[in-house]
This record gives structure tokens, sequence and C-alpha cells, in this order.
């Protein structure tokens, strides 16, 4: 499957990724200026720009073919659309028990405690049917979309 | 070909998903001595204290069983097997035959003797039965003493406190959650719930429960009594193998398993609470009744079942839980004892903060995170994958500690390779 | 010093309507010019540390910041300019040589802005370049007097020539004074576009080896980098005599731009500083030249023309000429506009002459002794667009060298802090932090953009022009028409006033 890739050696540590991010899972879709000016609690960042200068690049979720928080996850929340291979929690039905949190080997979900605590992870912008928006907005091409292959050989 | 799975909770679940990824077709029977859906037992103090609805307690949909072909016998308790004729024999007498079978039937409460358990308002708290007993009986003001600190117990102890219920929680160890914090920990943790009101008695046990017919108070062992209106033994559970007591499968303190999940006897599979299958950290077999474990072993024994070879290279002791928001994630071993073992700790009180990391010959062997869990399961693969620290270890207690601290060629191999194994 | 004199050169707007404080400026800004305070949780701005390069106004996601000028008035003096005071009081307080970057930036008349090409109407009909060919193809080096045919087949052989699809290459800029990414980017642009980058004098990075057949190395008075394997790889040599930002003057290369891949590529010790001399130790005369030249030929088997650089200064024909003589297959010639990663604010400002009058005077002196097909000439020093190319060839030349428009297509915002090594389009850097903000991928994607769009433009005037090659137009003066210049602008330029 397709998955975002960072090029560590491009990233400008910007951040700009994140911010955008934000926006897109904002209730103001995209528009940065609403979305940090109107939003009470603006949404968390799904991705995490890493920095120890010079050296930075983002990480998200990587969408396991073998997702680790999908089997862990308490109350089946945390699940793997067997089509598309996004991984996504069912934010309604997620309890906060941060059992994913301690499975994820990437550190890729966070703790979303703004209103109903849930885990808050990259849903790789599934629902704008467009690329995500950190790889949209990433200005230096560090942020990639793309196959690649996994361990196992599939894609 | 049959699928037989006796037990309904998270490893009959991943066999189901796990066989149905290789075989559609082929008939799947599950037997359950409870008579509900599926359900996510860890949520039973959530429904106790009313946080969630008896419906947001399905661990899967509630067409899960028939989108996948699975006739369920629910209510029905399998007493007996026997595996030279391959079948299964349920308490009202009907006998299913199988060809594959597996043996989900998790843990029982552990209750060790005293005297007064069978009056009434003695309460165990594993199962979607103990919490709507105890609903049915308790009301706010009333006293409730709970046996045991565990995990269970101060769940127990969490939901019936946001009833209004005054609770004790009598523990034979020096400290809380002994099985998942150290001293330093538990105290934190300790001090927290008491700031709720949540009372003590640690060092000591329940000599009996007293009152008439029904509960009215304990004593300890140390002498003192207690008032009770309600009494929850929330002592541990211990796997729960009675319907293998008169069969061959081999039995040490759970089912004992193999790596594909297969008992002593071939074509009987165990997993979850009931087995006993690989520890990485230990190196050895043991019971571990945590969810996540369940589930990867559940679906193992389902790939295998169908036929699909696969390998559980094993799971270990690890557990996320939280009480009155402060949350923590501890996993292998939190209290190392003997020698070879470094230990790097960082502690700040006034934010009621800890992490501890344990190492062993530079590979992370054990952790508890307390207060600030967050990336906690970069720690946890670190252990899986017992990747070797000692370039980088001086920053695993970093707030910020991430893949940047890794050398740049196991991070990229890490990140690129972009994926995870979980049950592998 | 108690007080520093220098008041803030520009000053940071930071619309508070627009700003969401996402500290994207605070992070993309070498200078510090914006600090995130922890306890108002807002950004603000040290307008004395800008030095107007735009990073941060290009990368904020609001569009939330702009920049001008300082609004200080100075009191109104037309010979004490602001400009003028500014610079007293910075070496009142350093004492040393006032330093700067990028090309000559003083009002002083632009040639280019003076000339106009002609067009065709009825009589020699103009060509639609996108319905007829084409033909830009340039061939640089030296051409035979005449050609000894015999049944169809040339009996010599032609010296060497560099093949170009475009007449524009990217002329000398070491890594060193640029990073590798900018060299990455070049190298990989004038490969897509066919035509030559160049190293500068700092020698050839081994990341760029493969991109040799499109490169032309550079030999100069410190020498860097140079043994037979950079000659070999090369497509061509060139001797850089001098540069027009700075005639007459060396180059200075501070140790601590001198990292590991410096080092290693000028073939010198880490954190070293890398002197390139004034002169040529070993040049005084065209006779010491030539046996440079002909040492380098020999060292390449004449395979590879060989370019003699140097600066546009007031005799720069019969210099021309001498270089000739002595061998070059190539003269470039760099005017006074050149651009330059350090350079002394006085000579750049001040030294040399522009290249408009250079490229006349030398062609013409080539041409009035019968030398002009031993030698191809390029020109660079200012070129900002294609219609500058167009009248460069008119007046002359074979191919013009581009630099700072490259580095402008790459980013550049033209701040002419180069030489303080934190230029924040990572391109006049070699901190790591700032180099990896120029992805050579997308460098050289809009930097080969940049020479496909001025191919266009060029065979568009070409065409306007009833020409079909842009053979035909080279030294066609005719096609130039002077404007607003004197009788003796004129004359050395060969051109006539628009009306004649």
């Amino acid at each position: 499957m397709k998955r975002v890739y960072a090029r560590e050696e491009y990233c400008v540590g910007c951040k700009l990724c994140e911010i955008y991010c934000i926006a897109a899972h904002s209730k103001y879709k995209n528009d940065l200026v609403k979305t940090f000016k109107k939003e009470a609690k603006p949404p968390i960042s799904r991705i995490l720009v890493e920095e120890s200068r010079p050296v930075s690049f983002a990480l998200q979720c990587r969408h396991c073919e073998d997702a680790p928080c999908t089997k862990a996850c308490i109350v089946g929340a945390m699940h793997k659309d067997p089509e598309t291979g996004i991984v996504t929690n069912a934010e309604d039905r997620c309890v906060g028990c941060w059992t994913c949190v301690l499975v994820c080997p990437f550190g890729a979900i966070t703790r979303d405690e703004r209103g109903h605590k849930v885990a808050s992870k990259c849903d790789l912008c599934s629902d704008n049917g467009q690329i995500p928006a950190c790889v949209e907005h990433c200005p230096n091409r560090a942020l990639v979309y793309s196959e690649y292959e996994s361990n196992n050989g599939k894609k | 070909m049959h699928y037989v799975i006796i037990g309904n909770s998270a490893a009959a679940v991943g066999a189901v998903e796990g066989i149905r990824r290789v075989d559609k077709h082929n008939p799947i029977t599950l037997i359950s001595d409870e008579p509900y859906h599926t359900y996510s037992r860890p949520l039973i103090s959530y429904l106790l204290a009313g946080k969630v609805t008896e419906e947001k307690m399905l661990y899967r949909g509630q067409d899960f069983y028939e989108k996948n072909n699975v006739t369920t016998l629910l209510g029905q308790k399998a007493i007996a097997i026997d595996t030279d004729s391959k079948a299964v024999k349920l308490e009202n007498n009907k006998v299913i035959i199988y060809d594959k079978l597996l043996i989900a039937t998790g843990g029982t409460p552990f209750i060790p003797p005293m005297d007064g358990l069978e009056k009434k308002n003695v309460f165990t708290f594993i199962k979607m039965a103990d919490v709507k007993a105890i609903s049915d009986v308790v009301v706010a003001g009333n006293k409730a003493v709970i046996i045991g600190a565990g995990l269970i117990g101060l769940k127990a102890a969490e939901g019936l406190a946001s009833l209004g219920v005054d609770v004790t929680i009598v523990e034979l160890a020096n400290r809380v959650l002994s099985a998942i914090l150290d001293e330093e920990g538990a105290d934190i943790v300790q001090k927290n719930l008491e700031k709720r009101g949540i009372k003590f008695e640690l060092n000591t046990s329940v000599k009996a429960i007293t009152g008439g017919e029904e509960a009215q108070g304990v004593t300890l062992s140390n002498g003192k009594a207690l008032p009770a209106d309600l009494v929850v033994v929330a002592v541990g559970v211990r796997p729960n193998t009675e319907v293998v007591e008169s069969s061959k499968i081999t039995v040490n303190r759970g089912i004992v398993i193999d790596e594909k999940c297969q008992t002593s006897i071939e074509n009987v599979y165990a997993a979850g609470d009931v087995a006993e299958g690989y520890d990485l950290i230990f190196a050895q077999n043991r019971v571990l009744p945590i969810l996540p474990n369940a589930y990867c072993q559940g679906e193992t024994a389902g790939l295998n079942m169908a036929g699909s070879e696969s390998i559980f290279s094993g799971g270990f002791a690890m557990n996320s839980i939280g009480f009155y928001g402060l949350p923590m994630i501890t996993a292998g071993i939190v209290k190392p004892e003997g020698d070879g073992y470094e230990v790097l700790v960082k502690m700040v009180p006034e934010q009621n903060l800890y992490k501890k990391i344990i190492l062993k010959d530079n590979i992370v062997v054990g952790f508890i995170y307390l207060n600030e869990v967050d990336r906690a399961g970069i720690i946890t693969g670190l252990i899986r994958e017992k990747t070797n620290v000692s370039d980088f270890k001086q920053e695993l207690l970093k707030d910020s500690f991430g893949y940047i601290d890794l050398p740049q060629k196991l991070r990229r191999s890490k990140l690129l390779k972009g994926d995870s194994a979980s049950c592998q | 010093m108690s007080i520093n004199y220098l008041t803030p050169a520009f000053l940071i707007e930071r619309d508070k309507d627009r700003c969401i404080d996402c500290q994207v400026c605070v992070r993309q800004c070498a200078n510090e010019a914006h600090r995130w305070d922890e306890e108002e949780q807002r950004v603000f701005s040290e307008d004395a540390n800008c030095v107007n390069c735009h990073r941060c106004v290009v990368m904020c996601p609001t569009r939330a910041l702009h920049i001008k000028k300082f609004p200080l008035e100075f009191r109104n003096n037309a010979n004490w300019t602001q400009d003028a005071m500014r610079a007293i009081y910075l070496q009142a307080e350093t004492g040393g040589v006032l330093l700067t970057g990028m090309g000559n930036d003083r009002p002083y008349p632009i040639y280019w802005d003076h000339m106009l090409l002609n067009a065709s109407q009825v009589t020699n009909p103009s060509i639609d370049p996108l319905r007829e060919p084409m033909e830009l193809k340039t061939y640089l080096g030296r051409k035979p007097d005449f050609l000894k045919i015999k049944k169809g087949k040339l009996l010599e052989d032609i010296p060497p020539q560099l093949e170009l699809d475009v007449p524009i290459m990217f002329s000398a800029m070491s890594f060193g004074s640029i990073s590798l990414n900018a060299h990455k980017s070049l190298a990989a642009a004038a490969k897509k576009v066919g035509t030559y980058w160049n190293t500068g004098e700092g020698g050839l990075h081994k990341d760029l080896v493969e991109h040799g057949s499109h490169t032309i190395v550079q030999v100069a008075s410190g020498r860097f980098g140079v043994d037979a394997d950079y000659l070999k790889t090369a497509a061509a040599i060139e001797i850089k005599i001098g540069q027009g930002a700075k005639p007459g003057i060396g180059g200075h290369l501070p140790g601590e731009k001198v990292g590991e891949e410096v080092s290693q590529t000028r073939m010198i010790p880490l954190g070293t500083d890398a002197i390139s001399p004034a002169p040529h130790h070993d040049i005084y005369s065209i006779e010491d030249l030539r046996q440079l030249i002909y040492s380098l030929k020999e060292a390449t088997e004449y395979q590879k023309p060989v370019i003699v650089k140097i600066a546009a200064v007031h005799n720069v024909a019969a210099i021309a000429s001498g270089i000739v003589r002595a061998g070059a297959d190539v003269v470039a010639i760099d005017g006074f506009r050149g651009g330059t990663g350090a350079a002394p604010l006085r000579t750049r400002d001040s030294v040399g002459i522009p290249i408009e009058f250079a490229l006349a005077a030398v062609d013409t002196r080539l041409r009035e002794e019968g030398i002009r097909n031993q030698v191809s000439l390029v020109v660079g020093g200012s070129i900002r667009n294609s219609s500058d190319i167009v009248k460069a060839i008119a007046l002359g030349a074979d191919a013009v060298y581009i630099a700072t428009s490259a580095l402008i297509s790459m980013g550049c915002h033209m701040c002419q802090k180069c030489y303080t090594g934190k230029c924040n389009w990572g391109i006049a850097t070699q901190d790591p932090q700032l180099t990896k903000r120029l992805n050579p991928e997308i460098g050289a994607e809009r930097a080969a953009n940049l020479l496909k769009a001025w191919a266009h433009e060029i065979e568009e005037m070409l065409g306007g022009m009833g020409i079909n090659a842009l053979e035909s137009l080279r030294g066609n003066r005719l096609m130039l028409r002077g404007i607003g210049l004197t009788d003796r602008e004129l004359n050395i330029l060969g051109i006539k006033a628009a009306g004649e």
C-alpha cells in the first residue's frame, strides 16, 4: 500500500506538515487561520517532526500490515481496512485506555484528551480522497506518498 | 473441516479472524458459557462506573459471527474434551465433534481460602455477570472491601468509588499493583487513589468475611475489623483449565502450547488466559493474562488451524491502565531481582512522573512509564525486537526520546521498513 | 562599545489577524530574526537580525509576514545617503573591509536595456518556431581557418568542441561558496537540458563525477581539487584568471566552511582557510598562460577545449586577443555585474566594466585581427533573461554564462549575505541545517525549467527576426538598435541608434 515516507536528508524542520495536519483534521478543514484562531482546542497533529539539529524527519502511523494496535485494542476500535490498508481508530468506540500507545513501535499514536479521550493517529487524510495534507504541503518534498516493498514482500 | 472454539473473548475472536483469513468457508462453532455476544472484558469496570453502555462494550459488531459464518452456542458450557474421538461434551449433554479445536476459556478468579465466602454480597470481578450482580445491590454510601490491589481490584475500586461507595482495599503485598509496579511507582498510584478517598490496608489479608446471611464486614489477619456492605474478591485470575482436566492435554499452570499455539495433542490449540505460551523476556512458557497476548495467540492458533503455518514468537507482560487520570504503561520486568540488570530512573514527584527502564546486557527487558506515557510503544518495540541500545542508552529517559535518538542506520531500517509485526 | 549606531535595515511586519503562531518563521530563520516567547506564547521579531531574504515570507503558511525597509528617516541628503552613512557606522565599529555577496547593485546603466531587437515585417517573413524547426545548437571551441574536404570528407580533425543544446551554461561557483545540493542541482539541470555546469575553483565532489560529461572543471589560482582525474572527468577545462565581481582579487574560503566534504573535494586539510591568490603565481605573461593552457591540453590529450575566463576590465580587448593567441579555445568574459559568494564591497561596486561593452570590444577586436574563428566567446556578468541573451549573441557572443539567475531559480532572493554562510535558502552555506533546504531534485527541476523557458523565448525572438538558427544571429549587430545612448557608446557597441 501507499505510505508516507520521510526523506530526512530534505526535511527542513519547518513543521508545516504538523500545521497542515492539524488544519486538515479541524472542523474548519484546511483553513489555517480559522483552525488556529477559532477552534478553542485545535486538533492534535497526527504527524510528529522529530528533530535533533541538523537531522529532522516527520513520522506518523506506518499503517503496518500486521498492525499491533489493531490486535491489542481492547474494544476493537482500531481496525485496518482490508481494501485500503488504512488503519483507523473508531473514535466513538475508543475508551482511551492507551493500549495502542503501549504497543505501537513507532510511537505514532497520541492521546487526544480534548474531549472524550481517544487515541489519535494518522488516517492518511482518507476522507479527503487525495494525497495526505502533510505530503501536499511539504515545501521540500521531504515527505513522499508512495509504495514501498515491505518486509514480507507484499506491497 | 469443522473448527470448534471454546470461549468468546479476545483469543476466540482472534482465532475466528485468523481462520477466516485463510479459510472463508468451512464452518466454525463457538461455545461459550456466557450468554452474551463477544464483549471486552477489560471494560467491565467502565460499565460498573457507567462510563460505557453494554452496547459499547462489544468487542466486535453484532453481526461479526454471522458475517464470519460462525455458529454460536452461547450460554452453553463445555465440560469435557475427548481428544481420541475429537469430541467436546457440553453441560447440556450435547456433543460437538471437531476437526480442529481451540480452547480459549480464559481465566477464572483465584479465591484464597477464607471464612464466609458463601455469604451474599461477596463478588468476584472479571465478567459481565459480576458487574450485573454488583450493580443490582450497590447503592451510594455503601461500604465495600476489595480484596486485592491488583489491576482488577483497583479498577473495581475506581468503579465503585465513582458510584459513591466507600472503598477499602486489602492487599497482602506491601504495595498496590505489585505485579506491574515497583514500590516507587506504587506509592504514587496509591497516593493518587487515596486522594480520591480510597483506603488501603497493605501487608495483610482477609481472614474472614463476617455477618449473617449477608456480608457485613471483614476481619483481617492483622486483627482489624472493617465494616462492609459488599466484598469483592480480586486477588487474581488463574487459567480456567476445568474443561481439559479429564483429558490428555498437558497442563502446567495453564495449558501448555507451542509456538503455533498447539497443545500437546494434535489438532487441539489453546490461547489466551488459559494458555501457557512462550514469554520472550523470561525465555520460558508462562501464563500471560493480557488481552494483546490473547488476541495474538488466538490469531496464530486460527491461522494454523486453517492450515497456514504461522508462528507467534511470544509475548510478554504489558499493561496500559490509568486511575483517575493518572495513566501508566508498564511492560516486562519492572522490579529486577538478581544480577546483571541496569536500571535507568527518572522521577519528578511533584508531577507524579516516574520513568524506569530496565536493561539486561544492553537490551531493554522492562519499563514503567507513569503519568508520561506518550510513545511508550517505542520502548515496547525495543523489547520485542531485542534491540541493542548501547548506542543510545543515555537518551532513553529523555522526554522527547524517539527515532531521532537511534543511530541513523537503525532508524532508517526501522522506518523504511515501515512495518511492524505484532503476532509473529 | 556600548551602543551600536547601526539601526535595523528592515522591519518585519506580522499581521496579527493572520499569524497563527505556528513558529515556522522561527524555525526557518538562521539569522534569528523571529523569536518565540514562551511566556507570552507568541512570536516576536528581532528586526535588526533580518536580512530580507524572504524565507519566512515564503514559508509562512498564512501569508502573515512581510518585510519593509526600516522606516527610519535620515535627513535627506543626495550625497550622504543612508547607505553611505551605514557603511561608515559599520566600519567604525569593526575596522574591517566591507564584505558583500552577489553582484554589483549600484545604479549604473544597464546597456542590455538600451538595446532593442529587430523583427521582420512584410519582407523576410518571420518564422513561427512552433511550426517550423528552430536551431539553437551551439558548438564552442576553436574553429579551423578553412576546411579541407576531399571526396566529401573532412581531411583534418576539428578541434574539440562543446556541444550545447541551448546557448546558456551555468558559470563557475565553487563547492564551498555554494552547497553540494546546489552543485547537484546545477549538474543535473545541465544534463537534463543538454548544456554544461562549472565546478568553480573547489574541485568536483565524488557524487558528481557521474555528471562529468556535462561538467566544466575550473583551474584557478589556488589549484584546489585539481588532479589528472579531475581534468579527465570533465568535458572542458576553464582557467580562471578573473571574476567580474572582484577583478584583481583572489578568493578566501574561511576554514569554518571547510568541512569534511569540502576538504576532500578541495584536497586541503579539514578546517583550513582556502586561499586563492589574486594572480596565478605561475602566470605573469601571455606566454606563461600559454604554458598552462598547453599543459592542460597535454594532460587531456588535446581532447578537451580549454576556456580562459577573465573579468571585463579596461583593456579587455587586447587581453582577449592575447588569450586567443595563447591557445585558448574559448574566452569567457565576466562583466562587472557578475556575482560572487564574497567580495570586498568597494571592489565589487567600483571595478571593471559592463559586459556589453567588453563583449562588443572583444568581438570587434578579434574580427579585426582575423582570429575570431579561433575562439568562442562566452559572456556572463548579469544575464537576467532571454532577451539579454539574444542581444549578447547579436553583439557577438557564442553563448552566455549564467549563475545569479540560476541561483534565483533555485530560491535565492538576493539578500547579498552569501558571505555570512547563513543562506536561508540552502544555497550559499555549508551548514547542514541549511543545506538540506535545497532539495536537488527540486533545484534541478527549477534550473532546468528556467533554461527551457528561455530557450523557448529565444526561439520566439529569433523567429520574429525571420531567423531560424541561432548561428545566423551571431555577431549580427544589425539586429540591434541603441536607445538613450551617446554616439560614443553606440560606436563602441557597434550598433546604430533606434530609427537609423
